[in-house]
């Protein structure tokens, strides 16, 4: 099937968008079973997951055929690019909802516990609480050991997706892998590196707000690494193909400001989670 | 505004077959057959949670309690405003903003055609569990569309299905808006500069921006709910340090630009059909593009109006009061400008105009008790009242509903190649009008006079006005069954539509014919 590509690309019907409908119906029925321990909650969001699995390996296998069989113009690459800007302004908007609700019971709810001396007049509001209701003393997590580590990794984890771009843009097979596979091995750490905090930290997400705060921002923030780290390995697979050359790698870059994005939010979270 | 000089070609490479029956549908990567898809689902939706409100309109008849429980009532209101608001008006207005953009903008087709039908069909899941959790244990969710913590942390079952079903709906909405962000910015005809853009598709696009910025955070405030109901997190408990309040904060910084979600691409098609029947250019078409921008602005700055009675220091309450009130200028600008198109224009007055100029009346009294309620002091005394439910019945029903239907008598000609039936339109029209004033109007009444919502029962005081709201509310009801005939006769034949059977309408959606193809604007048109 060729096609010219004066015109702007229009894919033909699909299914697949039914087979993301189903994966939500799936994933959502699933996670409400799951959460109420009715019916076979478990197996429902099971069979969610591999179908998300499926759906994404068939939706962007679908896309990078129609890339690799020059069906997109420029047009359409200038799509990709508004399509994937915005996308990430809609992450940053959900992330922005968690930090809000940081700082507001930070700076705001938690002063007025303090002063209210009607339920729990022994309370003194300081920032990490786990709340008036809690029984034992809260043991926050140190900023300047792993997640100083980890702010660190992420950081030159960034300086190396660039020396891979910069590779990419030098048409240097030997930079390109090198800086992709650094950055994936510095995502894995950061990712074990976390694992490895959350195991040793001493309190949970039950821990009252602050344990609610930190695992909601930090736990989101771990699944978008994992998520930029598999997407960085598929961009590795595809340098291996060959899909790529210094003028059209759009799926290089748009993964590269994926990861940039994550790096930023980490920093945010280094600030205002993990040290003020 | 624009003029089209190349007429579109359809020798057009078919590089695609077009699917028929079922798979034409589920398969689709067309924008008008996906645009159909949302204006039926809308359809559907919109008579579903009108009869929920027939069912309130019928325990509210009479004081004390005839049909349903109490328990049965709140799920009711509550049911009634998520349908409508996430299954009737938005997707109506996707369905609009589906088949008119591309059209009226040049392109071929929505950017991402894939994701476009991915938009449509994530709703089907959604609209499921909401209509399921009706049948499970402990009912459906009775804690208000609003879903305030800590009510909603005690729900059961029917509460997560709710969150999961808005989970999604907000996927469908991100992954929707940044299509048609995409499409404008990337798609439009050489020539169409963005200050020649039909004003529709400028209100759209600034409403993509709105449902980009705020649906993250409504799933944001939603996943607390999820792990303060199942996790053991404490975000809106506060023996844990969390705060109930915060769950409203979070919940209106999303729920009041929602609001505007829902009336810009409404004041759109109200700017597309008035400067068609006055035969006049839409008068101020920048200070009408400016002012909708200023509007959605100002909408991420206002949130906590809806929280005056929940504690806030002064200082807080005095700065939403007055932010709220600024929002009067911009729209002040777009109902002036209506009324100056309208001005010495050699007006008509067919079923479309006549929602139109309905709607520029009957919004701008939504409008008006709408500063009445942002007053710090006066808001203290209508919280909660059926004076609020008046007003936002004024704003979303015949500002954003009865925008809906001028809208389908509009475009219906292009979409389906035939006239409507005018006589029948018309009726339509003046049974909606009337009888919505007669619902409706009284509560500003009895809303003053304080009589709490969400309460099916109430003093006997009130008992003539809710008489009278009732016998409306049926009335209204019946109307839409009137609305669905005139569409299906519509679509299944009448007088043959002309390319452009409105005399004064501009605009490349008018150069194509009626109905328009399958394929518009494979190549694109040149507008001056």
């Amino acid at each position: 099937m060729s096609q010219d590509t004066k015109h702007y690309y229009l894919p033909g019907a699909s299914l697949l968008p039914l087979t993301a409908s189903i994966t939500l119906f799936l994933l959502a029925s699933g996670l409400v079973m799951h959460m109420n321990h009715v019916g076979p909650g478990n197996y429902v969001l099971i069979a969610g997951f591999i179908s998300l699995a499926y759906l994404l390996y068939s939706w962007f296998g679908e896309v990078i055929k129609e890339s690799v069989s020059h069906f997109y113009n420029k047009q359409v690459d200038k799509s990709f690019r508004w399509g994937m800007g915005w996308f990430i302004f809609s992450e940053v908007m959900f992330f922005f909802g968690f930090f809000g609700a940081l700082f507001y019971t930070r700076n705001v709810s938690v002063p007025w516990l303090g002063d209210a001396k009607l339920l729990w007049p022994n309370f003194v509001a300081t920032w990490p609480t786990a709340g008036p209701a809690a029984t034992e003393a809260l043991k926050p997590m140190a900023a300047w050991g792993l997640p100083a580590i980890n702010t660190l990794i992420l950081l030159v984890s960034g300086a190396t997706l660039t020396y891979a771009h910069w590779g990419l843009m030098k048409n240097n097979r030997k930079q390109i892998i090198l800086g992709l596979i650094l950055t994936i091995a510095l995502g894995v750490i950061f990712l074990y590196l976390q694992a490895h905090e959350y195991a040793e930290a001493e309190f949970t997400i039950k821990s009252g707000i602050y344990g609610a705060t930190f695992y909601m921002l930090t736990g989101f923030h771990g699944l978008h690494v994992t998520m930029g780290a598999i997407m960085l390995a598929v961009i590795l697979f595809r340098v291996l193909k060959g899909h790529f050359d210094s003028h059209n790698h759009f799926g290089f870059e748009a993964v590269a400001w994926y990861w940039h994005f994550v790096d930023v939010v980490w920093l945010a979270l280094f600030i205002f989670v993990y040290w003020l | 505004m624009s003029t089209t000089t190349a007429a579109h070609d359809h020798h057009g490479h078919d590089h695609h077959g077009h699917p028929t029956g079922i798979m034409r549908w589920v398969a689709s990567t067309n924008h008008k057959d996906i645009g159909t898809m949302y204006l039926w689902f809308s359809l559907f939706m919109f008579m579903f949670a009108g009869a929920m409100a027939m069912g309130i309109r019928a325990e509210l008849f009479q004081p004390g309690l005839q049909f349903v429980e109490p328990e049965q009532f709140n799920r009711l209101t509550t049911l009634h405003g998520l349908i409508m608001i996430f299954g009737a008006i938005m997707p109506a207005f996707v369905g609009f903003a589906n088949w008119m953009v591309p059209l009226m903008i040049g392109a071929p087709d929505m950017a991402f055609p894939r994701l476009n039908n991915m938009s449509f069909w994530a709703m089907i899941p959604a609209a499921l569990l909401l209509i399921a959790s009706i049948f499970v244990p402990g009912g459906a969710v009775a804690g208000g569309w609003t879903m305030y913590a800590p009510l909603s942390i005690q729900g059961g079952i029917s509460t997560d299905m709710s969150i999961l079903a808005l989970h999604i709906l907000g996927v469908s909405s991100i992954v929707g808006s940044i299509n048609i962000i995409t499409t404008i910015f990337n798609m439009r005809a050489p020539g169409m500069t963005l200050m020649k853009m039909p004003l529709f598709v400028w209100t759209w696009l600034i409403t993509a921006y709105l449902l980009i910025a705020a649906m993250p955070v409504l799933a944001g405030a939603l996943t607390m709910l999820i792990t303060d109901r199942h996790f053991g997190t404490s975000f809106f408990d506060a023996a844990g340090g969390g705060d109930p309040v915060l769950f409203q904060h979070v919940f209106w910084f999303f729920g009041h630009p929602e609001v505007y979600i829902m009336i810009l691409p409404a004041f759109g098609i109200i700017s597309t059909i008035i400067p068609t029947f006055a035969r006049k250019p839409l008068f101020g078409y920048a200070s009408m593009v400016y002012a909708t921008a200023a509007i959605a602005a100002l909408s991420f700055i206002v949130w906590a109006h809806h929280m005056f009675t929940t504690g806030m220091p002064v200082a807080g309450q005095l700065f939403f009061m007055y932010s709220t009130m600024l929002i009067s200028i911009p729209t002040g600008v777009k109902v002036f400008n209506w009324i100056a198109t309208m001005w010495r224009g050699s007006m008509t007055f067919e079923t479309p105009m006549l929602f139109s100029v309905a709607v520029v009346f009957l919004f701008t009294i939504g409008g008006f008790s709408g500063l009445v309620c942002a007053i710090l002091p006066v808001d203290i005394q209508v919280q909660d009242t059926y004076y609020v439910v008046a007003h936002f019945h004024y704003v979303l029903f015949s500002g954003a509903a009865m925008s809906i239907m001028g809208g389908v008598y509009y475009w219906l000609p292009k979409w389906t190649g035939h006239m409507y039936d005018e006589t029948l339109g018309k009726w339509h029209f003046w049974l909606t009008t009337i009888a919505f004033n007669v619902t409706f109007f009284p509560m500003h009444f009895t809303g003053l006079a304080g009589m709490p919502r969400r309460i099916p029962d109430y003093s006997l005081q009130f008992a003539e006005f809710n008489m009278i709201s009732s016998l409306g509310a049926f009335a209204l009801g019946l109307s839409q069954l009137l609305f669905i005939y005139v569409v299906v006769k519509c679509i299944k034949g009448g007088a043959k539509a002309s390319a452009s059977p409105w005399d004064g309408a501009h605009g490349l959606e008018w150069t194509v014919p009626s109905p328009a193809p399958f394929h518009t604007f494979e190549t694109p048109p040149t507008v001056k």
